[in-house]
């Protein structure tokens, strides 16, 4: 970190100017406010591009619309891969970690040179990575498997983009130094922060293995280096695919406890079982490339189990954990704000008026029941075989990924961007809607592209009734219907997210000021004043019926669905 | 709050939540038994995919696919070469190894089985790596270049079955098939299985 520190030991960096958000009581410093801006509009900004690359994808996954024409949709899917779960996510997330490292903390931004020059290799390889693809010589999918080959151009920008997002994560690490030696905050660092260590943590394992894979790559495809190994790529390239997704989960979950915090006052349960949770995530999440290799040649079982299970599902009980600390502080402290009648009077006078409120909760709902549950099933070694590469991964992972990543991450921007830009949302009662609109569009997707995986739908594949094919044969009836909802449901999604976009510009744009005298939130943060029982949260009177009847069914669910894809499994031809 | 320090300097000496310790053991076992559920099937389980794989150029393979389907290639009464869409029929002998070559845009060639018997199937990639995904009964499995898995498989039940790439191979990915027969026990005849799949007008054998 010294690299840093010396950038940051520049002409004026000393001199850190800091305000005070009025409603939140958070000291924001100006290069932090500058660059969380920076990273979260262009994190919006692909977000939109990606967006709509995602509806032509869906639209033309509909038989019966069948939008684009076959080499433009490849081209299309691979710039939505790559615009949305590289750019959009990653950028967000750098806003993510300098808001949880400078903002949380109260301190000033390690090294902002660094910070800008790692934000500008950033965007400079977005751009490059969508000149590649829309040159259309790198329709190869963003996982790019060789022996396919891309332009130079492909490889090249995803090298810059990973370079410039670990260098945002020292600048990261350097902020936590630098916070820590200024002390400008008491005690240990909170939980939302943990959280985003866990994350950069992660980041840094993840984008290593992204520059092993990727620098030969690059090389190979200027020709310098004559052969890739196909099996050997996938497994490190998931090294790096696969780990980005903890990075995701651990900065998604670390969103859910800020805005319950920020909203109805949550506290942790308790902190050592949720920094425990996050613990085993940087134990053991590195483990799950093996995930997208379980229908490989060449590994051994033993390697598949324990690489898949993440070393005895430890960071499975992760994820459960958090699935039921979240809610169990949410009850705690609704319970505390005086909704106690009842197993779920705290749930249903929640404020689901409020996006932030609605989109996490909708966020943590849905990611556990339909993206946990059927990345766990997915992820089992045998069951794998059964939906591998049929089109129910995508299915799982917009459950995890859309559902759960992206929802969050829009409900903290209906936080954020009030606190950053000092401007209230513009449409209050369009925003209400947001998170339901978009919500109920990505759980469609998820679920109907599950659907017409189990029937066997291949994913990343232009037209299933392979009309111009050879050897034909027909999808049962059922499969048209279920990429029909899933093209219905992409446009609900497309939609709520043309809300989100348009909400967020506008806001920035033109919403109403906050920096003046008397101004008020549309939606307001948790008031304190509302807590009426004051020791309600103590171990020892704490209650949570809702909660327990929450992740039991849960539980219920998740044991149901196991054991019936065991069952569909027992049923197919032998094999050994 | 989540957003500031612990109000407990000491919050690694707080108690747990007893529903939290309640869960953490319950995630705990569950996540125990999923683990050895998965060994367990290697025991008890029929369907484990096999991982005996050897490294193979592809100009090789492809030529042992070649003389596999020379060897084997079906006949009909006439005693001329059988096809189907001008795709060799090949019929290997119950237990005997069988080669199935993947490579844009096509798997090749036909191969009929018997319901009930286990054949050695070989299963590489002359070009890109594609997706063999068998329907409709939804078995997938990722096929390398250079790489040759070869599984036990034993048809558990009659009837023409489509292979459709599920791996992204370029432009052609969405016309690469292939097809699989499986007749019953000694009868040479897949119709007469309890196919669930109506006969497409386009398999048909010609030749
Ligand atoms: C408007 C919202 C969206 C719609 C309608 C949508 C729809 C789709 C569809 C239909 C596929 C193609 C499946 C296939 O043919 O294999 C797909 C692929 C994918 N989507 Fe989305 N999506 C949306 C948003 C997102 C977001 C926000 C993310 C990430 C955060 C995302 C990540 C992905 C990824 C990684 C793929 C796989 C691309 C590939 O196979 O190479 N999508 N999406
Ligand atoms: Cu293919
Ligand atoms: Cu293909």
């Amino acid at each position: 970190m010294t690299t840093i520190d010396t950038g940051a030991i520049g002409a004026a960096v000393p001199r850190a100017e800091f305000r005070t958000c009025r409603f939140s009581g958070l000291r924001i410093e100006a290069n932090a406010e500058k660059l969380i801006k920076f990273n979260a509009v262009t994190a919006v900004l692909f977000l939109a591009l990606g967006g709509l690359m995602g509806l032509l994808v869906a639209l033309t996954r509909w038989p019966a619309v069948q939008i684009l024409p076959a080499d433009w949709f490849y081209l299309v899917l691979t710039g939505h891969g790559a615009n949305v779960l590289l750019f959009w996510i990653i950028f967000f997330e750098i806003a993510v970690l300098y808001f949880a490292g400078a903002v949380v903390l109260g301190s000033r931004l390690a090294a902002p040179k660094w910070a800008w020059t790692g934000f500008v290799l950033m965007v400079v390889g977005a751009v490059m990575a969508n000149y590649a693809v829309l040159r259309g010589d790198s329709t190869v999918m963003f996982t790019s498997y060789p022996p396919l080959q891309a332009s130079q151009w492909f490889y090249l920008s995803l090298v810059l983009f990973a370079v410039g997002a670990l260098i945002a994560v020292f600048v990261f690490f350097g902020t936590l130094v630098v916070a820590k030696a200024e002390k400008t905050y008491d005690g240990s660092v909170p939980l939302v922060t943990f959280g985003a260590i866990t994350a950069a943590i992660i980041a840094v394992f993840t984008l290593a293995s992204g520059a092993i894979i990727l620098v030969p790559t690059w090389l190979w495809s200027l020709g310098l280096v004559t052969n890739i190994d196909s099996l050997m790529y996938k497994v490190v390239w998931w090294g790096m695919g696969h780990s980005s997704q903890q990075i995701n989960v651990s900065a998604h979950v670390a969103i859910w406890y800020a805005i319950a915090a920020m909203v109805v006052g949550a506290k942790p349960l308790s902190e050592k079982v949720s920094r425990m949770a996050y613990f085993m995530y940087i134990l053991f999440l590195q483990l799950a490339s093996a995930h997208h290799i379980l229908a490989e040649p060449g590994m051994s079982s033993a390697w598949k189990i324990v690489n898949t299970s993440y070393m005895m599902y430890l960071a499975v009980m992760g994820s459960m954990i958090h699935g039921l600390t979240v809610p169990g502080a949410i009850e705690a402290a609704q319970r505390r704000n005086g909704f106690t009648r009842g197993a779920f009077e705290w749930l249903t006078k929640a404020p689901w008026g409020n996006p932030a409120f609605s989109g996490m909760f909708l966020s943590l709902v849905m990611f556990g029941f339909i993206g946990g549950i059927s990345g766990v099933v997915l992820g089992t070694e045998q069951l794998n075989v059964l939906m591998h590469n049929t089109i129910y991964v995508p299915g799982h992972f917009h459950g995890t990924v859309v559902a759960g990543t992206t929802l969050a991450f829009m409900a903290a921007t209906f936080l954020l961007v009030p606190l950053l830009f000092q401007r209230d949302i513009i449409w209050p009662r369009l925003a209400k809607w947001q998170p339901y609109v978009f919500g109920l569009g990505a759980a469609g997707i998820s679920l109907f592209m599950m659907g017409a995986g189990t029937l066997g739908v291949p994913r990343r594949q232009w037209d299933i009734s392979l009309a111009d094919a050879v050897l034909r044969f027909e999808f049962p009836p059922a499969a048209y219907l279920m990429m029909g909802l899933n093209g219905i449901s992409g446009v609900l999604a497309a939609t709520g997210g043309v809300m989100f976009i348009v909400i967020i510009v506008a806001t920035i744009l033109a919403g109403p000021r906050l920096d003046r005298p008397g101004a008020k939130l549309a939606f307001p943060l948790h008031d304190k004043a509302r807590e009426r029982v004051s020791t309600y949260g103590s171990e020892g009177t704490l209650k949570l019926p809702g909660t327990i009847i929450l992740v039991t069914l849960f539980f219920a669910a998740f044991v149901l669905y196991y054991f019936v894809n065991w069952k569909y499994l027992s049923e197919l031809w032998l094999f050994r | 709050m989540a957003i500031t320090p612990p109000s407990n300097r000491l919050w690694w000496k707080e108690p747990i939540h007893g529903l939290e310790i309640g869960w953490i053991v319950i995630s705990f076992l569950w996540g125990l038994f999923m683990f050895f559920f998965m060994i367990a099937w290697h025991f008890i389980g029929q369907q484990n995919l096999s991982t005996e794989t050897y490294r193979v150029t592809t100009a090789a393979y492809e030529q042992k696919v070649i003389d596999f389907a020379d060897e084997y290639q079906a006949m009909d009464e006439n005693g001329d070469y059988l096809e189907e869409d001008f795709v060799p029929v090949v019929r290997p002998p119950a237990g005997a190894d069988v080669y199935i070559l993947a490579r844009t845009y096509e798997f090749w060639p036909i191969v009929e089985l018997e319901r009930g018997q286990s054949y050695r199937v070989h299963l590489s990639s002359v070009d890109l790596q594609h997706g063999f995904s068998l329907q409709p009964t939804n078995i997938n499995i990722s096929v390398h270049p250079g790489y040759e898995h070869v599984m036990h498989i034993t048809p558990t039940e009659s009837g023409v079955f489509g292979i459709v790439c599920n791996e992204f191979c370029g432009i052609g990915h969405h016309l690469m098939t292939g097809r699989i027969r499986v007749v019953e026990p000694g009868t040479g005849d897949a119709a007469t299985g309890p196919a669930d799949e109506p006969a497409d007008d386009s398999i048909q054998a010609e030749g």
